[in-house]
């Protein structure tokens, strides 16, 4: 999949693709953390015929509807394991850190087994991979090493 | 009543009078801008009613005003962003250039204004204004479009142009020789490159320096630092604006995002008294004279900046529609018009119908740019479909 990565100086990033219906749909970020979803217009593919503000908590419900079903069916089910994405956030001070500087595992069981940034996910990164606000970190683990781990993502 | 309540129920006037107006505008669509500077024209010198003691305050205000407007933009741009725009868009920014500070200049001549005044208006119709382009982008829903980057990539060229205007302005106005303008364009040229080098590198320094997890400790270190440089470069000839401009340049990261928001109430607050005490230097009567030569250069620089957009944006393969309305999106011209014509006339140095032309050329452009942004689109449609019909 290309994902276009585009700077808008000033206000933030965009990040489109081209749907295999031709139409172009793309996330813009904010630099204060806001999203917008915009979906290319049919008779002019230059510009929007929707751009959707959406709050954190907004963009969240709809990664999840959108992303969820193909990461969890993966995994077994009855096995007291879950799998979530958690967002590091623009302002998570693990924003411009490593997977290392966490300490995830030692601190709450869980296991990062994927990150999803720009639309691409990198699978089993290593303690060096750096984090970057925005990104989209599937863990596993149990309810509580979940609880926590989002919590550590989250404030530290 | 005594000195100071005079002066307080003026100001709240102001302040006041200046809420309703910029209420009415955004209600209508268009940018406060104008209507500040009609306010202010209406109080002035030679208006209705003439403002008395609170001279020195506003006057002290609206220097502030500048400094915060060059703040907030050099803030809103990081430095990667600046060197990324730069190496993108100069192509462009130099069409940009040549065709629309070409007709401010050649009125000036026209208007026998001289080199000095050429090279002011020059300044006035090149700029668009970022602050207007970037709200009705915002309004019309079209941060997502293929031609915006180019009409952002424009706008971070014209502000690092105007990074080396202002010294070369500031050091011709004061009245320098030739050698003296090559010295002072070797000193901004050195300082921004020093400014873009130190932020790309140790921006966490300067960041740091004026950091507080404290909003009331660090709205107070980053005013006092700007006013500081601002006044240190007002003194080494370099102008306050640039100063404060290449401060928010070197300021980065979450530091500038939060400057950004602690400080857009203070400089709309300043910004506007900027813009009333322009107007209230500005003398009514004199822009009948220059009116016809206002209205001439606004559509001729409609025109151009129509076609720099149109030149950009097909450079990026975007079709015609997408290069009008890009073209459209620049044609806007504001706040930064006005520093340059105030600077110009604060000086001395140029003719005094210079403040009038550029009031009315900005009174026009402020209000054409928002509609034109807006019609371009159901205009270009409606000629589509009259050129073919069936």
């Amino acid at each position: 999949m290309n994902v276009e990565v585009t700077p808008l100086p000033g206000i933030g990033t965009r990040q489109d693709f081209q749907t295999r219906s031709g139409k172009r749909v793309g996330v813009i970020t904010h630099r204060d953390g806001r999203f917008e979803l915009i979906v290319s217009r049919n008779d002019d593919p230059d510009a929007c015929s929707a751009s959707i503000p959406l709050t954190a908590e907004e963009t969240a419900t709809l990664s999840s509807l959108l992303g969820a079903p193909q990461l969890v069916s993966h995994l077994g089910r009855n096995t007291g394991i879950e799998t979530r994405q958690l967002p590091i956030a623009p302002g998570s001070p693990f924003a411009a850190a490593t997977l290392g500087d966490t300490a995830l595992r030692t601190r709450t069981g869980a296991s990062v087994v994927a990150v999803v940034r720009a639309g691409t996910v990198h699978p089993s990164p290593g303690p060096e991979f750096g984090f970057a606000a925005g990104d989209l970190v599937v863990v596993v683990g149990t309810e509580d090493g979940l609880t926590a781990a989002a919590a550590i993502l989250a404030e530290g | 009543m005594h000195d100071t309540a005079v002066s307080l129920v003026e100001l709240g006037a102001v302040f006041f009078g200046l809420g309703i107006l910029g209420r009415f505008a955004w209600r209508i669509g268009v940018s406060p801008i104008p209507l500040y500077l009609i306010g202010g024209l209406a109080f002035g010198q030679g208006g209705l009613i003439p403002l008395q003691g609170i001279g020195d305050f506003t006057e002290l205000a609206g220097e502030i005003g500048v400094v915060l407007l060059l703040l907030l933009l050099g803030l809103e741009y990081s430095a990667q962003e600046l060197v990324t725009g730069l190496r993108r868009s100069w192509l462009a920014g130099l069409v940009d250039l040549a065709l629309n500070a070409t007709p401010g200049a050649l009125v000036a001549v026209l208007l026998g204004w001289g080199p000095i005044g050429a090279l002011a208006m020059a300044g006035v119709t090149y700029i668009s204004s970022s602050g207007i382009v970037a709200k009705v982008l915002g309004d019309l829903g079209r941060l997502g479009n293929r031609e915006t980057p180019v009409i952002l990539a424009i706008l971070v060229f014209e502000d690092l142009a105007m990074a080396v205007y202002l010294p070369i302005l500031t050091a011709v106005l004061a009245g320098v020789t030739l050698l003296g303008g090559l010295s002072a364009v070797g000193v901004s040229l050195l300082a921004i490159t020093v400014v873009l080098v130190i932020a790309l590198k140790f921006g966490r320094y300067v960041s740091a320096v004026v950091d507080s997890p404290d909003p009331e400790v660090f709205l107070l270190r980053v005013l006092g630092a700007a006013l500081l440089v601002a006044g240190l470069a007002s003194q080494l000839q370099v102008s306050a604006a640039v100063g404060a401009f290449l401060l928010g340049i070197a300021i980065s990261g979450s530091t500038a995002e939060n400057a950004t928001k602690l400080l857009e109430p203070l400089r709309d607050l300043f910004a506007a008294l900027f813009f009333v005490v322009f107007g209230l230097n500005t003398d009514p009567k004199s822009i009948p004279p220059v009116l016809g030569a206002a209205i001439g250069l606004a559509l001729v620089t409609t025109l151009t900046k129509v076609a720099t957009g149109w030149f950009a944006a097909s450079r990026v393969g975007v079709a015609r529609m997408g290069r009008l309305r890009a073209g459209a999106a620049l044609v806007a011209r504001g706040e930064f018009s006005i520093v340059i014509a105030g600077l110009a006339v604060a000086s001395g140095a140029v003719d005094g119908e210079l403040a009038a032309l550029a009031t009315a050329y900005v009174l026009l452009m402020a209000v054409i740019g928002p509609v034109a942004a807006r019609v371009v689109e159901p205009l270009t449609r409606l000629a589509q479909r009259k050129l073919s019909p069936r």
